[in-house]
């Protein structure tokens, strides 16, 4: 009974990690909707954004290190420190002024390009942008703090104490991620709500069923492009808000991204739906198989069982849970 | 002037398909040979073998093996890391199992082993394709590097994790272990990269070659004019992880002497060698050599002149060749898709008409 209760524990853990993972892989379904993109540096802008975030809020004098290296000169701080909301509201910015640029400097040029040219276009990119980030902010890990609450929720535990016997304390939940999933939430209602209603949903819908019928019903591609880079980056923030509460703004935030990949492969490029239901089975079958299966292989099983699982899956169903089925012409 | 084919006559079929069909090219190709067997072993020293010329070679035979697969066969892969790991643990689990056996014979057979555990991976290929399949190798990237750190047997039970190469000799000159001398390291090194060069030329010129690039141009309408996709596919894979594997080999055995899994062939290590091959050009074995030579001279060129000339910090010239090497890559995929091998080729043209352009 103990064990079957830590088994359920384990998933209720299992689904709040895939929320996470599910935030992340919204934004590649995205762009890869509205321009046939597969963005590798989605990864890499939650980073970015993230290391934004935290430098604005806490002052940090962009390029400092630089600046010092070059002048010999004592820069860090600008002495003041950002309330959370301004601070975020200017990364907004940041990753807008982010998504012209792009479109500027790399998409407009590549434009017709074999996918998978743009693929490792975007690879460039990523690798462009974690030197930037280190660069402006410093690569040392920071904490980031929004003011979301912490810990363990202590109500959801005492709630669910008396369903074991002795040995069982409850569920343990981090609020964070209770905070997470509401947030992962908000924002599919509220893309959905937007690709469907909106003037601009509808033009980008457009846009993702052929360029060139969009264009000539006046459609603005490149306009289209910003907006949807911007919301990518807006997506990519809060994903780097979240995960950056949870373990820090570092590295291995765009390590996060690649776990995305399998996530999309379940649930099929194309499909909002997809990614939250690909990131919900991803995170509760890594963590259930690290908990039943884990322990007699060795353990630190999360690292690969997400993208053996999509192997293995995509060998039977190349489209994915709920994608579009491929078609091929010569 | 004097590069052209005007005075080249050629009087047999065998005269008219060869490698090099203008004179100059097989000169300059005769001429590289003889200076890389004949000259360089006996100036080279300790810096320059172990900061750029051992690692050059050895990431050139890493990225012939992955241009076949992504250049001319058109099957992106990110697995590299994890293919280079298998290679050296085959050769590491070669080595200690067999002492007696040569080690060339090792390295071989961690290529062979590789090839096999390629082909294993490349299944999936037959049925899905462009960045589905380049998930589908990521899957092999970690699953192989959490298999050699999890798994005792494959590093000897060896207390620290590491596997560590013992002295093994060619001819009675050791060529792995500390007292190897960087002479010994360069020449087996260059002996794997022509032999390995030469045939994937061939290769890549011959039926087998030629069934690759059909596959990649259009997959379906090469199985409508008969070329087996099965069969293509897998010699891909197979043909490109045997490389990938003696490089990985080369890498732990003669280069590094130790490796620990994760360090030397994690996901930062497939990135690089596909950058290589990304700079150097796609479907070409020079451009394999230039990619490699690019990357590898990079790094040792900002640090000397950003930490030793201009005095920066050592992690921000760090961060600032990320940020050059990700640029790079954007520009080369804008303007020169083709890479430093189109570059090559265009400068080419233009001098056999120079110096009378019209």
């Amino acid at each position: 009974m103990t064990n079957f209760l830590y088994a359920v524990e384990v998933m209720i853990n299992g689904l709040m990690a895939g929320v996470l993972y599910a935030l992340v892989a919204l934004g590649f379904v995205l762009i890869f909707k509205a321009s046939g993109i597969f963005n590798y540096a989605q990864g890499v802008l939650a980073l970015f954004a993230a290391l934004t975030l935290v430098g604005l809020q806490e002052g940090q004098i962009p390029f400092a290190h630089l600046i010092n290296a070059t002048l010999g000169t004592e820069l860090h701080h600008f002495g003041w420190h950002m309330p959370a909301l301004l601070a975020i509201l200017l990364t907004v910015g940041v990753m807008i002024l982010l998504a012209i640029a792009i479109e500027r400097f790399i998409l407009k040029h590549l434009v017709n390009q074999e996918p998978i040219i743009l693929f490792m276009a975007t690879i460039g990119l990523a690798y462009f942008l974690e030197g930037l980030g280190d660069i402006m902010w410093g690569a040392d890990i920071k904490t980031l703090d929004v003011g979301l609450p912490q810990g363990g929720s202590m109500w959801i535990e005492e709630k669910t104490a008396v369903l074991g016997g002795d040995g069982f304390y409850g569920f343990f939940i981090d609020r964070l991620d209770i905070v997470a999933a509401l947030v992962a939430a908000v924002l599919v209602i509220s893309l959905t709500v937007f690709s469907q209603y909106s003037k601009q949903g509808r033009a980008l819908r457009a846009v993702a069923d052929d360029h060139q019928a969009a264009l000539s019903v006046g459609i603005s591609l490149r306009f289209i492009w910003v907006l949807v880079w911007s919301i990518a980056g807006f997506v990519a923030l809060v994903a780097g808000i979240m995960w950056g509460a949870k373990s820090g703004v570092q590295f291995s935030l765009s390590l996060i991204a690649l776990k995305a990949l399998p996530v999309l492969m379940l649930g099929g490029f194309t499909s909002i739906p997809g990614a939250i239901v690909g990131g919900l089975i991803i995170g509760v079958g890594e963590k259930l198989f690290e908990f039943t299966i884990g322990p007699m292989i060795g353990g630190a099983t999360e690292n690969w069982f997400a993208y053996v699982l999509a192997l293995v899956f995509l060998v039977f169903r190349p489209q994915g849970l709920f994608g579009e089925k491929i078609i091929e012409r010569v | 002037m004097f590069y052209r084919e005007a005075g080249d006559f050629k009087t047999s079929y065998t005269q008219d398909s060869q490698t090099f069909p203008i004179r100059f090219d097989r000169f300059r190709y005769y001429a590289v040979l003889a200076v890389a067997l004949a000259v360089i072993p006996f100036v080279i020293d300790d810096y320059w073998a172990s900061a750029l010329i051992v690692p050059f070679l050895i990431y050139a035979i890493a990225a012939i093996g992955l241009n076949i697969l992504v250049g001319y066969c058109g099957q992106l892969s990110l697995g590299t890391g994890g293919f280079m790991a298998v290679g050296a643990y085959a050769c590491y689990k070669l080595m200690t199992a067999f002492p007696d056996i040569n080690i060339v014979l090792h390295i071989v057979g961690a290529g062979l082993v590789t090839a096999a555990v390629g082909v294993m991976f490349g299944l999936p290929s037959l049925r899905i394709k462009g960045f589905y399949l380049a998930v589908a190798t990521l899957a092999a990237q970690f699953f192989l590097v959490w298999l050699f750190n999890k798994v005792p047997w494959f590093y000897n039970y060896s207390a620290s994790g590491q596997i560590s190469a013992p002295e093994r000799t060619v001819a009675g000159i050791p060529v792995t272990g500390p007292n190897t001398e960087a002479w010994a390291q360069y020449l087996i090194c260059l002996v794997f990269v022509v032999v390995l060069a030469w045939a994937a030329r061939n290769l890549t010129r011959g039926t087998v070659g030629r069934s690759w690039m059909a596959i990649r141009d259009m997959d379906i309408a090469a199985e409508i004019i008969g070329v087996n996709p099965l069969k293509a596919k897998l010699t891909a894979f197979a043909v490109s992880s045997f490389y990938i594997g003696i490089a990985g080999a080369l890498f732990f055995a003669v280069y590094l002497g130790a490796v620990e899994v994760g360090e030397a062939f994690g996901i930062q290590k497939s990135f690089l060698i596909l950058f290589m091959i990304i700079i150097g050009g796609l479907g070409s074995i020079f451009g394999s050599f230039a990619g490699a030579a690019f990357l590898v001279l990079l790094p040792v060129l900002l640090k000397n002149v950003l930490v030793g000339g201009l005095g920066w910090p050592t992690d921000l010239a760090a961060h600032l060749e990320l940020m050059i090497v990700g640029a790079l890559i954007i520009v080369f995929l804008i303007a020169e898709p083709h890479g430093l091998a189109q570059l090559w080729r265009t400068g080419k043209e233009k001098l056999r008409l120079w110096p009378f352009p019209h």
